[in-house]
């Protein structure tokens, strides 16, 4: 990189002489070689999932999350350094406990993702502190069942999704997620869609094991509350991904055979 | 010589010259807490059978001794699995059942690891924080009765007051139900043993009578009340009910006091 021997990638607090700030662009590097995260806010509520590369056999299964619950309402998806996550995810559930011990009412999503939003950049404004190396899915659903997902990235950039991806895969996720009507999905049936999504952008890096970590809310599914998806449907889920990949690959297949005919 | 509570053990201003106060933060002399509750509930009862528990409480809640408000919810659910009553001061139960039971359960959702807060556990934490504010001299004015399901999935009941003192028994009431509920409990409840041979519906209807004589002799409670059943489905909580088969009769026969002759 161009950056690097020039001194301005050495704080925050800098910014280049072409108006960058390269601390903000290295975090975000952090975040490119996450697992895969998406977030879909479909018609009745919001489904997160994650790809979690599992870096030993000897972790325990399902240990180690990466989608948080913020509040009853809320949850948080991330990908990049796990630990910038978690601190991240601390914030965020101060905060929404804060508002409900001020408001008595639970946070609306589009407010913690303001809040979180804000202090994602002020971590890029100061020398004393490095940006968080993760961009978060904020999903969740309002006290009128409202769905809400918002996406954070190291420099503080937030916007409202339909459809959010970050992460190794998100390229791959994002063109799937482009071809789905999610105004006219229910979470159920999303459900489905994540997995397969999560399972074709890992097809680059096949060699490694993973785990689908998901988890929903919605106000009639799980009567507002950010849940992990039931192991059922969730195993239906990867099993009809699995399948549904497969037949890809024979399509492929059979194409290639033709052709060489 | 002044005989107000914040003058004792101090020195006779007659004799030493006034105290003087002025380096203290507040003008109005000593810090002072709570020292007696405001708007109050009266009592909870309640009472475990074989597979569960039943609790009531009343939905007055009386601003001494005007009848102030009369849909007040004293009986809170929290969790699937656990009913907790309160009676005392109406604004520290708020407190207890709205802000801090209330972060509790946020706070267990956060690990979304399959477990779930029992009534032992709710219990205990309720019952530490009235001891600690009793130590701090800072009372919350309550009496609690939690009720649900133990570890071992067995009916559990238990009490804790303002100073933390914790109790448990197969038949529990709080305040005035303390002295006129009690007795009526012990009889179908004398021990824990006997709690194997009372059925739900008989703990149910025992509840109820309760409710009725409590409504005939303390003068701050009312009609209609919350009424609990804890049971292997789980909890069926339901606010209003109303007193059934009420009857003024036996209040010719009181004698004693009013205006007429024995």
């Amino acid at each position: 990189m161009t950056s690097i021997g020039t001194g301005y990638d050495l704080s925050n607090s800098v910014f280049s002489p072409d108006g960058r700030n390269f601390q903000v662009e290295y975090a975000a590097k952090a975040v490119e070689n996450g697992g895969t995260a998406i977030g879909l806010r479909c018609q009745d509520g919001v489904v997160l999932a994650v790809e979690k590369l599992v870096m030993s056999k000897l972790l325990v299964e399902s240990s180690n999350r990466r989608i948080s619950t913020v509040d009853r309402h809320i949850g948080i998806a991330f990908s990049g350094l796990i630990p910038d996550g978690r601190a991240f995810v601390n914030r965020a559930r101060d905060q929404a406990a804060q508002w409900r011990r001020n408001f008595q009412s639970p946070m609306p999503i589009s407010s913690i993702a303001d809040d979180m939003g804000g202090l994602a950049q002020a971590y890029t404004l100061y020398s004393s502190v490095r940006p968080f190396g993760i961009t978060a899915i904020i999903g969740g659903v309002d006290e009128d069942g409202k769905p809400g997902l918002y996406m954070i990235e190291p420099s503080g950039l937030y916007w409202g999704y339909y459809g959010a991806a970050t992460g190794k895969g998100r390229q791959a996720a994002k063109a799937e997620i482009e071809k789905l009507d999610l105004a006219n999905i229910t979470i159920r049936e999303a459900v489905k869609h994540a997995a397969r999504i999560i399972h074709s952008a890992h097809e680059d890096s096949k060699d490694k094991e993973f785990q689908i970590e998901m988890t929903w809310v919605g106000k009639e599914e799980t009567g507002g509350r950010h849940q992990v998806v039931p192991k059922e449907l969730q195993e239906e889920a990867e099993r009809l991904a699995k399948k549904a990949l497969e037949g890809e690959d024979d399509d492929e297949d059979e194409e290639k055979e033709k052709m060489e005919e | 010589m002044n005989h107000t509570p914040e003058n004792w053990g101090r020195p006779r201003d007659d004799i030493y010259g006034f105290y003087d106060k002025s380096f203290l933060q507040n003008t109005g002399g000593a810090q002072q807490h709570t020292t007696r509750p405001v708007v109050t509930g009266t009592s909870v009862v309640a009472l475990k059978y074989n597979g569960g528990v039943v609790m009531a409480a009343d939905n007055l809640a009386s601003y001494g001794s005007l009848a102030r408000f009369t849909d007040i919810k004293r009986i809170k659910q929290v969790g699937d699995h656990t009913i907790v009553g309160a009676g005392g001061d109406i604004s520290d139960m708020q407190y207890l059942f709205d802000k801090l039971l209330e972060s509790v359960l946020i706070k267990e959702e956060y690990q979304n690891d399959g477990h779930a807060l029992r009534a032992p556990h709710i219990y205990s934490y309720l019952a530490r924080v009235l001891y600690n504010r009793r130590c701090k001299f800072n009372f919350l004015w309550n009496s609690i009765l939690v009720a649900g399901y133990d570890d071992e999935k067995k009916p559990f009941l238990a009490s804790a007051d303002l100073l933390g003192t914790r109790f448990s028994s197969p038949a529990l009431a709080s305040g005035y139900g303390a002295q006129l509920a009690i007795p009526i409990l012990r009889k179908i409840a004398p021990d824990e043993a006997s709690v194997t041979k009372i059925t739900k519906e008989q703990a149910i209807e025992a509840i109820k009578l309760c409710m009725k004589v409590l409504f005939y002799r303390d003068a701050r409670s009312m009609n209609k009340y919350s009424l609990a059943v804890i049971s292997e489905e789980g909890v069926d909580l339901t606010h209003g009910v109303a007193l059934e088969n009420e009857s003024w009769k036996f209040a010719e026969t009181v004698r004693g006091y009013g205006a007429q002759t024995v």
